[in-house]
């Protein structure tokens, strides 16, 4: 017998280290090419006004100029589930940072001097820059054609409002719920806009050759939304657009669907044969790329005296930007999703996306869930305080676990929160808390220790797909053609794995490789924490193929039947004489005959996968049996200083424990629940995009805008449960964006157990310490 | 247009250059060095970080006539063929790295500290990188990747 070593669980180095470090990896702005051009952009300087005139004549004159375009050049709107965004502004802006004009030219100097020769006039429009008071009747309409806008049969806009879409949970009556409650708890939390800030701005070069074929080089996320999205908008074939994404510097959903590659097709489509590259500068990522979401959340919960939760009635409504095309799903993902982790009887749920005057909402890491669950976790435990509960206590009776039902009425299994919570419960060292903290304020700092648990479920249309290639090369070693796209959560080392383990093959023969939506397999997108767990189902698949191939090859070679071989270590053997072997390479390409005639042909696998049975939400009530493919559970901890003078937070550790079913690799695992852990702390304490009462971003650079450095460091403790998936890769769930979730409530509950003040705004700043420490002691 | 001369990774080269040119454009457009990575363009961020005559410096706030007669060190200079340099080896084996925008501002930064400072303590390695931003990591990787390079090179 041979011994075999599993790749599932392995701690598999990262398979782009060498390239990362030598700065041999390209991104987009890497790549050059000759006869290059390049774009800079025109931006609104209203939130909220009609475009009079624009005159590009000076600009047009100046030399090196190659080409200006304005909305008039392309005015088709375009979108991933509304179609609602056109790439220039056309008639009207709708917020600050909006493009109005663009200039390809030989330089980027020359292209930044031709716009600053644009003249545009505008007329400005009262603005809606609080979306509460953008849903009300009679507010300025910021998308007056609202009613005549393709989209997907899962949103559902109102016509003559604001509100692009309404997403609506009826589960039992929420009154009876109530009146059963002995008591009722209300509360409201607010998140700002934050933004992404990937450290390589959004980057594209596009080129239309004589044919009318585009070419995309695009530091993206959706290389297949892109090409779709374009295709529907230039009412081309698929054929004619080709999207590469060569790697991809950080995305955390900024980057999914079309981007800045949309103001360059119509530049692209005037000037032929002439890749055109345009980079966004870090003042332009601020105000003109996908920002998370605002929102204002209104909760209230009917308990029992025992501290069970009857009911929860909870309305949503996100400041979601001027453009909604992708906005519209993260407000349906939080209404689904707005049990949280509780079992709860009786929900009404009112999740409102609503238009406003400011950068457009979009996907960033958590897809609505970070948002919610800072006002759903603070209300647990302002709950189980207002109780004379601890909150571990309070929470542990109301936990959703197999058989419960969530905001859907779907019937849960497999359901891992408690262990979680027991988990990081023993790893924080928590210590019951029961009443009001009676903090010691006379050392000047105060500690105490929070918690916050979280659930996500991949935000997908129900049949997003995956499918992968496995085909080799002479010498055996394996090309995996995927699409899905390598954004820094090492998807490719991943896969890699999966691909080895099933083929029989050592990992490090497996390239995976970048996208090319001419050549590599279908992927939908790479968002969602989906990629692991779809396109790890189709990489299994694909490999699983192209083993039985290699059996056919080494049966007809061995004379045995297929059923008695194996493939190991790049070999394929007769189990019961593992001295019987054929190398891989020997076959993959063909077989040879004794006789010197050809068998076969090269082995080439293919797998694909859709999560089966996810079924539509319906549209009053918001259930459905199975309406995500899986859902992800995971808890923070987290011990924190607050300094009483300056009310600085000093976060000092946070534990995480996620069940994330089968770890496939447990370092890579572990190295996204850090990454995310800081990006909330981040969240949690510095990040607010900042607007004056025009609607204009008045910080936009990282001086004024402070996200996370290495000195903010925490000890951090990262486990995992290992509650296996039914269709998961050897049972893996999707993991990634869960990580950054929990830890601004988890933190803000600390704070209230430190000092006995809720913050419920983000972030918590040490201004607002400060001044909530000076309202309640006085000091 | 101005000449400069200088040594960019043990070698030297002259070029005719815009004065308002910075180090940054002049290693990427010039040089096809395209390790160095911009992430903001104003000395926030660090991506952009190389050594320049032992210091790290922010190749996007050098102009060219700074330039002339430097030693500048860049990711690209750091391996000789496929044989890594110790802090390299190091963010591998410490998968200090996820999307790698950041990555050869950061080795740069780290390089540069080790440099001047072989033997540092956990806590001048966060102030020798707190300048370069990362989104991806949590830092917490890159800074146990610095001081085992730092182990590294002592035995
Ligand atoms: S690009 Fe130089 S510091 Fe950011
Ligand atoms: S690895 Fe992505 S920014 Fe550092």
């Amino acid at each position: 017998m041979i011994k075999k070593e599993s790749y599932i669980g392995k701690s598999v180095k990262r398979k782009d280290g060498p390239e990362k470090v030598t700065g041999s990896a390209k991104y987009v702005g890497d790549l050059k090419f000759g006869s290059m051009l390049y774009a800079k952009i025109l931006r609104s300087k209203y939130a909220h006004a009609k475009i009079i005139r624009i005159d590009t004549s000076k600009a047009e004159k100046l030399p090196g100029v190659k080409a200006v375009v304005t909305g008039k050049d392309f005015p088709q709107r375009m979108g991933l589930y509304l179609l609602d965004r056109t790439p220039y502004a056309v008639d009207k802006v709708r917020y600050y940072g909006e493009p109005v004009a663009g200039v390809a030219a030989v330089s980027e100097e020359i292209a930044q001097k031709a716009i600053e020769l644009i003249e545009v006039e505008y007329e400005e429009l009262p603005a809606v820059l609080d979306p509460r008071e953008g849903m009300k009747e009679g507010a300025p309409l910021i998308h007056p054609d609202l009613k005549n806008y393709e989209h997907v049969p899962a949103i559902y806009p109102k016509p003559d409002t604001n509100i692009s879409n309404h997403f609506k949970i009826r589960k039992g009556n929420v009154e009876e719920g109530f009146a059963k409650s002995d008591y009722i708890f209300e509360g409201e939390y607010y998140v700002p806009q934050i933004q992404h800030t990937p450290i390589e701005t959004h980057t594209a070069i596009v080129m239309c050759d004589s044919t009318g074929k585009f070419t995309i080089w695009s530091s993206n996320q959706s290389p297949n939304a892109v090409r779709k999205i374009l295709s529907h908008s230039l009412k081309i074939p698929m054929t004619k657009i080709r999207v590469l994404g060569p790697y991809c510097g950080g995305g955390f959903g900024a980057k999914a669907g079309v981007n800045i590659e949309a103001p360059l097709i119509p530049l692209a489509l005037k000037l032929r044969n002439k890749p055109i590259k345009y980079v966004t500068t870090r003042e332009e990522e601020f105000r003109d790329t996908f920002v998370r979401q605002g929102m204002y959340a209104k909760i209230k919960t009917g308990v029992t005296k025992e501290g069970r939760i009857v009911a929860q009635e909870l309305e949503m409504v996100w400041d979601a930007g001027a453009y909604n095309e992708y906005g519209v799903n993260i407000t349906r993902a939080a209404g689904y999703s707005s049990a949280g982790v509780y079992d709860i009887p009786y929900m009404k749920t009112d999740s409102y996306c609503v238009y406003t005057n400011k950068p457009n909402g979009g996907p960033l890491r958590g897809f609505g869930m970070s948002e919610m669950h800072w006002a759903i976790e603070q209300h647990m435990d302002m709950i189980a305080h207002k109780l004379g509960m601890d909150p571990i206590e309070f929470r542990l009776k109301n936990i959703q676990r197999d058989g419960s039902t969530n905001a859907t009425g779907q019937v849960l299994k497999d359901v891992g929160i408690e262990k979680c919570i027991l988990r990081a419960k023993e790893l924080i060292g928590w210590e019951e808390i029961k009443g009001e903290p009676k903090p010691e304020l006379s050392s000047g700092k105060v500690r105490a220790k929070g918690l916050a648990c979280m659930i996500k479920a991949p935000a997908m249309p129900n049949n997003a797909a995956s499918s992968a290639i496995v085909k080799f090369n002479d010498d055996g070693t394996v090309a995996l053609l995927i699409t899905a796209q390598e954004i820094g959560q090492g998807a490719f080392t991943a896969l890699a794995q999966i691909c080895a383990e099933e083929l029989g093959v050592p990992e490090d023969w497996i390239k995976v490789s970048q996208p090319d939506t001419d050549y590599t397999a279908y992927e939908w997108q790479t968002v969602a924490s989906r990629i692991t767990y779809s396109a790890g189902n189709a990489v299994i698949r694909a490999a699983r193929d192209a083993k039985r191939q290699l059996l056919e090859m080494g049966a007809k070679h061995f004379g045995v039947p297929l059923e008695e071989l194996d493939v190991y270590d790049g070999y394929v053997y007769v189990v019961a004489d593992p001295a019987r072997k054929i190398a891989v390479k020997d076959i993959a390409l063909g077989l040879t005959l004794p006789d010197g005639s050809g068998w076969g042909g090269p082995v080439i696998g293919k797998g694909v996968f859709i999560p089966e049975g996810v079924v539509s939400f319906d549209k009053e009530t918001g259930q459905s049996p199975k309406g995500v493919s899986h859902w992800t559970y995971g808890v923070q901890a987290v011990d924190i200083e607050v300094d009483v003078d300056t009310g600085k937070i000093d976060v000092k550790k946070v534990v995480a424990v996620y069940d994330i079913g089968k770890v496939i690799n447990p370092d890579l695992a572990k190295a996204q629940t850090e990454g995310g852990i800081i990006q909330g702390l981040s969240t949690a304490l510095f990040e607010e995009m900042k607007f004056d009462e025009k609607g204009k971003l008045l910080n936009p650079s990282f001086v004024d805008y402070k996200i996370a450095t290495a000195a903010e460091l925490p000890e951090m403790i990262i486990d995992f449960i290992e509650t296996p998936l039914e269709d998961g890769p050897y049972g893996a769930r999707g993991f990634g964006e869960h990580v950054m979730v929990p830890t601004a409530p988890a933190i803000a509950n600390a704070l209230y157990n430190a000092l006995g003040i809720r913050i419920n705004t983000l972030p918590l700043t040490a201004e607002k310490v400060r001044k909530a420490i000076k309202e309640k002691y006085g000091i | 247009m101005i000449s400069v001369r200088f040594k960019v990774n043990n070698e030297w080269v002259e070029l005719l250059v815009h004065p308002h040119h910075r180090l940054i454009d002049i290693l990427r457009e010039e040089l096809d060095l395209t390790g160095a990575k911009e992430g903001c363009g104003g000395g926030e961020c660090g991506s952009c970080t190389v050594i320049m005559n032992g210091q790290p410096v922010n190749a996007c706030l050098v102009l060219a006539p700074e330039v002339d007669g430097a030693e500048i060190l860049t990711v690209e200079g750091l391996s000789k063929d496929e044989e890594l340099d110790i802090v390299q080896e190091a963010f591998i084996d410490e998968g200090a790295l996820q999307c790698g925008y950041c990555t050869p501002g950061m080795i740069m930064s780290a390089k540069a500290l080790l440099m001047r400072n072989p033997n540092p303590t956990r806590e001048e390695v966060i102030e020798a990188i707190s300048g370069n931003l990362c989104r991806c990591t949590g830092y917490i990787r890159i800074v146990n990747a610095v001081l085992k390079a730092a182990q590294k090179a002592r035995v």
